[in-house]
């Protein structure tokens, strides 16, 4: 069981540990989304072992906060989060993808200890939270819903009307967390249907906008922290990110998507990111 | 059958008298199910402070603007946005409110399908889906606001429970019902006034259909503004000397798989009514349930493969093969082949 909350420097290890995991369940399950999976590891990490208040004894304790990975693809990472995080045993993860397993393809909430909402089909994560947002103010309950949304997730309108209503509610108890890493399914976010100026964007949709390097654990504690406790409005935290980060081959290339490492593509991962660890 | 037993069950009196000639339609006291919705979810509300109401910009027309006169802490006007509006009801209903997310039909089963689908029954979560304008009983509005199809989708959907109340009173009920009951419901109703049918005794319950009429003849099984029409069908047929039973079947999914089978049985042939495209909703189900156990006669009543238009409510249903009329045709079409 994690000793938390962690300090800065636990976290990076722990980062590297998920990072492993992620880079192991694909490469068992033969199939999965590693890239984005590692460009939101630093951010998840900090949550589940900083930020969150939850007890992994009672997964759906009324008062925890909520997290929701709107893009529900890069589900590895949560699972290794939850599973290290003590709400499951690590011995399911081998499991990702396989018929029987609670992991599937894309996060079920029924299935899996930990798992706030059901997600995978993109633009409706950040609804869902606005709704367990909403709830919260409602019921005079303190919990902080925190949702990763991806940045070629934001093509989808849905998204919006989201981004439109939490401003309306003042919903100062959500913080959304766009992963930044510019890469979608088909090629660069950029390139393909750009979303810039996306900081203007949300800041426009009347949120309040944060922009940091989503792989630096210094600054991403302190953003977290201060989204938790600002007043008055939803934060947005605009993590720049790097997706396949800590893979070398990986980094930035489209292919990354959706496609799992052969055995030794695997090793060579899982060794660059042990090296990367032990240099910090 | 004697002549001191009516064949009629849970009718009211007063409606006895109007089943011939069309008079039900006519002089008969009608009124929209979407206004029974509303008042019963306000009703709902007084007691029960896990209710909340999602809207979309269309509570004035379905009259849940009024549970948010009441309630105002508890009433989500979303704008013109079903999308986030049924995500967003997903998300309350992890935490254990009880939201009745409303707009018309149309926007429910295909604007926001993917919601509907992915994040409430995918999660089997407790949402209620409050469809108003259901089949093409928003008659003058026309095609885009017709929810002809809205059955058959939410049919297809793992977990879901589709409900579609035949008047205003077994509206309440259904509502009522759909409540207490734990998961995700649809609820259907009409935007067009209907008649007032039932009375108050009326045993609604989820998943199972009520012998409205005896018959022995042929089975009229019908669902929402259609049951109305069944029931002028039988009478008419009950002066050419054809006894039809007339089954309500306000639950289509579940469907009561045991009372059409004892109809199929005792009564050997089956017409279904519709006010919905005739694949894949009750005429459907019914017939899937019917080849594989008991292949008889049937006939489907429904909206053919084309999109309807502008006009009277009552015109429509004529024009497109849904009144009383064509039901009696169904009817005695079906016994034929017997």
């Amino acid at each position: 069981m994690a000793n938390v909350p962690m300090s800065v420097e636990e976290l990076k290890q722990m980062a590297a540990t998920i990072r492993c995991d992620i880079i192991e369940m694909i490469c068992t399950a033969e199939a999965g989304h590693p890239g984005g999976s590692l460009s939101a590891t630093d951010i998840v990490t900090a949550l589940y072992f900083r930020l969150m208040r939850i007890d992994p004894e009672n997964p759906r304790w009324p008062e925890r906060d909520r997290f929701i990975l709107s893009k529900g693809h890069a589900c590895p990472v949560w699972y290794a989060a939850l599973a290290e995080r003590g709400f499951f045993d690590k011995s399911h993860l081998g499991t990702l993808r396989r018929l029987g397993s609670i992991l599937q393809g894309h996060p079920d909430m029924n299935k899996v200890p930990g798992i706030d909402m059901t997600a995978g089909s993109l633009g409706q994560g950040l609804s869902a939270g606005i709704g367990m947002a909403l709830a919260g103010k409602l019921q005079k309950k303190d919990y902080h819903v925190w949702v990763v949304v991806g940045d070629g997730e934001s093509q989808e309108g849905a998204i919006w009307e989201a981004a439109m209503s939490a401003a309306k509610w003042k919903l100062d108890n959500i913080t959304a967390i766009l992963d930044r890493n510019n890469l979608q399914n088909d090629w660069h976010v950029d390139e393909l249907m750009p979303i810039e100026p996306v900081a203007d964007k949300w800041r426009a949709f009347g949120w309040h906008v944060v922009e940091i390097d989503g792989h630096d654990m210094d600054a991403i504690v302190p953003a977290l922290e201060e989204a938790r406790e600002r007043t008055g409005g939803p934060t947005l935290i605009l993590a720049r990110t790097v997706k396949g980060k800590g893979v070398s081959y990986m980094e930035n290339v489209c292919e990354w998507h959706g496609k799992a490492p052969c055995q030794e593509e695997a090793d060579q991962a899982l060794d660059e990111i042990r090296r990367c660890s032990c240099e910090q | 059958m004697s002549n001191n037993q009516s064949p009629y069950h849970y009718v009211r009196p007063e409606v006895l008298p109007l089943l011939t000639g069309g008079k039900l339609f006519s002089e008969g006291a009608k009124a929209p199910t979407r206004a029974s919705f509303a008042q019963t979810v306000i009703e709902l509300g007084a007691t029960n402070p896990d209710i909340v109401v999602l809207d979309a910009d269309v509570s004035k027309s379905i009259g849940t603007n009024q549970f948010g006169v009441k309630f105002p802490e508890r009433h989500f006007n979303f704008g013109i946005a079903e999308q986030n509006m049924f995500a967003a009801a997903a998300g309350m209903a992890t935490t254990g409110l009880v939201p009745f997310a409303c707009t018309y039909a149309v926007f429910a089963s295909l604007r926001a399908l993917d919601m509907v689908r992915n994040s409430i029954h995918y999660p089997n979560l407790n949402v209620k889906i409050a469809a108003s304008h259901s089949g093409i009983t928003p008659g003058p509005d026309g095609v885009t606001h017709q929810g002809q199809e809205d059955m058959t989708i939410m049919r297809a959907i793992a977990n879901s429970t589709v409900i579609a109340p035949a008047d205003p009173d077994t509206t309440v009920l259904a509502v009522r019902a759909a409540a207490a009951y734990e998961g995700p419901v649809y609820l259907s109703f009409t935007r067009d006034p209907v008649p007032q049918v039932f009375g108050p005794d009326y045993p609604f319950e989820i998943g199972k259909a009520v012998t409205v009429r005896d018959g022995t003849d042929v089975t009229i099984i019908a669902m929402r503004d259609l049951t109305a029409h069944a029931l002028v069908a039988a009478a008419h047929l009950a002066e050419t000397g054809i006894e039809a039973r007339v089954i309500d079947c306000p639950t289509l999914k579940p469907l009561d798989e045991e009372i059409v089978l004892r109809a199929a049985r005792e009564t050997g042939a089956i017409v279904t009514a519709e006010n919905n495209v005739y694949f894949g909703g009750l005429g459907s189900a019914v017939a899937e349930l019917l080849v594989e156990n008991n292949p008889i006669p049937m006939q489907r009543i429904g909206v053919r493969d084309t999109f309807a238009e502008s006009g009277p409510y009552l015109d429509l249903l004529d024009k497109y093969g849904l009144s009383y009329g064509h039901i009696e045709k169904a009817a005695q079409d079906v016994i034929a082949r017997k």
